[in-house]
């Protein structure tokens, strides 16, 4: 039986603006296993980032519950949270501007240890870092050199051994090798595969490349403007996806080959604003299957057998939409 | 030159002078491009696309660029050499440019309808009227309505500005239109319906089109035939069924292996091993011989040539030198 490490519930996130409150999370449920990766897609502006951030509490949640190891994170102080924070870590996407351009490659994979006082001894630190240099695949010569002087690779690596330092459980990689050419990108994502096996990670891997999601993700999560619409294992979304936007997303991808051809669904206009969304379905403007009770009633995300989960309120049933 | 052949560059070679070193952006390339073709430019950064660009464009900055040797001809003409008055009647008018970030293309301070009347005005010689009716019917046809010249690109979408720059690209009918990334900063839905757009348009126009971008998903979908750059040099370069049936230079086929297959399940990427070198220092001999699986001790010695190894599949490796 499968163990559940994280499980989100009702997630809430709102930003006030001046035109209005900004729903960039609405409502978000999901579970991941320990282990596992469940991979997060979506177009810009779709909450994918935001959703990340709150799941670490690097954003304060307006509502909901995150239940990580059984214990709702949400209700922690922040003593109680600091010691939290040590199983949970993040990778960002710009390895440009999340490392710090005045610290030297050690100093910055020792700062998460320094901070949370884990040695008292320096060689021990010195040690763990050269260690986790190692597992990351930077060479030792590398300790004293600055971010300016790496290419994105070698800066997405430290980025990678700063998150593993504490020895986390669970690491969000948010958008780690958007920023890298392909043939880097394939390294970075191959490390991520050995380093998820060999310490037993759990990711939750955020991004808007949905090949690279579909080769690290076990499930995965479609979210549009602040909602989850649909939610599977790779292999059943990729065969079969149930809602009109994914159909839409996975339709529009280009594929590097010419041996196949793709039926595509072209959607029309952009993502309407998430500022006061309307009541009803999301996609509704830009859905062709659209039909008044769309307009009028928010599709719930709901289970329709095999741990799959579609917010739409004609699954299975397109075709008859269009009557 | 060939008498389909609307552009050929040959023994192309734009260098970079700086205080670090020279940098070899364009070496000795070799190009044809034929009427109403679709060639794909594809590379990893630094690979030399965008500078192939302004090469053709001629706007290569100098200093530090400069263009050491090769012709660019264009139409039957050598645009290295012609002055600037010249080249000014050629840019926007028949050879236009599409960039990468719509934002920074599109003048903030100009209503989007006055952007594409400027080109009309300057290369058509028509009034200021007809200009901006001409520019709102290139609005329509990039699927944007017409009322809507008045607005300010901070006032559209990001697909919608790419859009906008496409009606200007095209809106005195160019006979070549280079896009450098034109899809790049879009989502893929939008990606989707600009690239869908390019094509009709380029099909209406009978437009050949230099395809700049480092997403072989992109040029499997739009491109004729393909050139793969690395470190500066054309590698290889074919028509598109060849090159994604058969690849032959062990880069392409490393960028190959590197792409996540969206059709199939694989466990592991084949990713090319080590790192894009560093171009003012480029390696000796073939510029990927550190990087490659297949290299032997000549290849750190030896420059590869292009070689034509079967009629039409240009490969620069000495793998196929015979």
């Amino acid at each position: 039986m499968q163990e559940k490490l994280l499980e989100v519930r009702n997630l809430k996130k709102y930003f006030n603006t001046k035109k209005g409150l900004l729903h960039a999370v609405d409502d978000v449920n999901f579970y991941i296993n320990r282990g596992e990766t469940l991979g997060l897609v979506g177009e810009s502006g779709c909450g994918k980032s935001t959703t990340g951030r709150v799941v670490l509490r690097l954003l304060e949640a307006t509502g909901g519950e995150i239940i990580f190891e059984g214990s709702d994170i949400l209700q922690y102080d922040k003593y109680q949270m600091r010691e939290m924070r040590k199983q949970m870590q993040i990778v960002f996407q710009d390895p440009f501007a999340s490392l710090n351009p005045r610290m030297s490659v050690s100093e910055i994979i020792a700062e998460p240890l320094v901070v949370n006082k884990v040695f008292s001894n320096r060689k021990e630190m010195q040690a763990r870092v050269k260690e986790l240099m190692e597992t990351v695949g930077l060479a030792e010569r590398l300790t004293q050199t600055y971010p300016h002087e790496l290419d994105g690779g070698r800066r997405q690596r430290i980025g990678i051994a700063r998150a593993l330092a504490l020895r986390p459980k669970f690491i969000v990689q948010d958008e780690p090798v958007s920023a890298l050419d392909v043939s880097i990108q394939a390294q970075i994502l191959n490390l991520m595969a050995d380093l998820q096996k060999e310490f037993g990670l759990t990711y939750l891997f955020i991004s808007h490349d949905l090949s690279v999601v579909k080769h690290v993700s076990d499930r995965i999560a479609v979210m549009y403007l602040g909602k989850i619409v649909e939610l599977s294992d790779y292999k059943s979304m990729f065969k079969d996806p149930k809602h009109p936007y994914t159909q839409a997303l996975l339709s529009a991808i280009p594929v590097p080959r010419i041996d196949i051809q793709r039926e595509r669904v072209l959607l029309e206009g952009d993502v309407p604003s998430p500022i006061n969304p309307p009541d009803g379905c999301r996609f509704y403007g830009r859905c062709r299957y659209r039909q008044d009770i769309c307009k009028e009633t928010t599709p719930e995300l709901k289970n329709i057998g095999e741990d799959r989960f579609v917010a739409c309120h004609f699954t299975n049933n397109l075709k008859a939409a269009v009557k | 030159m060939k008498d389909n052949n609307l552009l050929e560059i040959k023994d192309l070679t734009i260098h970079y002078i700086t205080n670090d070193g020279t940098v070899r952006a364009v070496e000795n390339m070799n190009l044809e491009i034929g009427k109403g073709e679709t060639l794909g430019l594809v590379g990893e950064t630094g690979a030399g696309k965008t500078t192939t660009a302004l090469g053709i464009m001629q706007l290569v900055p100098d200093p530090p660029g400069k263009i050491v040797g090769g012709e660019i001809i264009f139409e039957g003409e050598n645009l290295i050499g012609k002055s600037h008055a010249e080249l000014r009647r050629i840019r926007g008018n028949k050879i236009s440019m599409i960039f990468q970030d719509p934002m920074t293309s599109l003048n903030p301070v100009m209503t989007v309808g006055d952007q594409i009347a400027e080109v009309i005005k300057l290369h058509q010689k028509s009034n200021a009227k007809d200009a901006l009716e001409k520019a709102k019917e290139m609005l329509t046809r990039v699927g944007i309505p017409a009322e809507r010249s008045k607005e300010y690109p901070h006032q559209f979408s990001g697909g919608m500005r790419q859009r906008v720059v496409i009606a200007i690209a095209l809106a005195c009918n160019p006979t070549l239109l280079i896009a450098d990334e034109p899809t790049t900063a879009l989502d893929v839905t939008i990606q989707a319906q600009v690239l869908d757009l390019m094509k009709k348009l380029k099909d209406e126009y009978k437009t050949s089109m230099i395809m700049i971008t480092h997403d072989l998903g992109i040029v499997a979908e739009v491109c004729d035939k393909v050139a793969i750059m690395y470190a500066g040099n054309v590698i290889e370069y074919t028509d598109k069924n060849r090159l994604f049936k058969d690849p032959k230079h062990p880069y392409t086929i490393g960028l190959f292996n590197s792409i996540p297959d969206i059709e199939e399940d694989e466990d592991r990427l084949k990713p090319i091993k080590g790192l894009m070198p560093d171009p003012t220092d480029l390696p000796s001999g073939c510029p990927f011989h550190p990087r490659c699986d297949k290299a032997t001790a000549i290849c750190a010695e030896k420059a590869p040539q292009n070689t034509e190894i079967e009629p039409g599949h240009f490969v620069k490796c000495l793998l196929f030198e015979a």
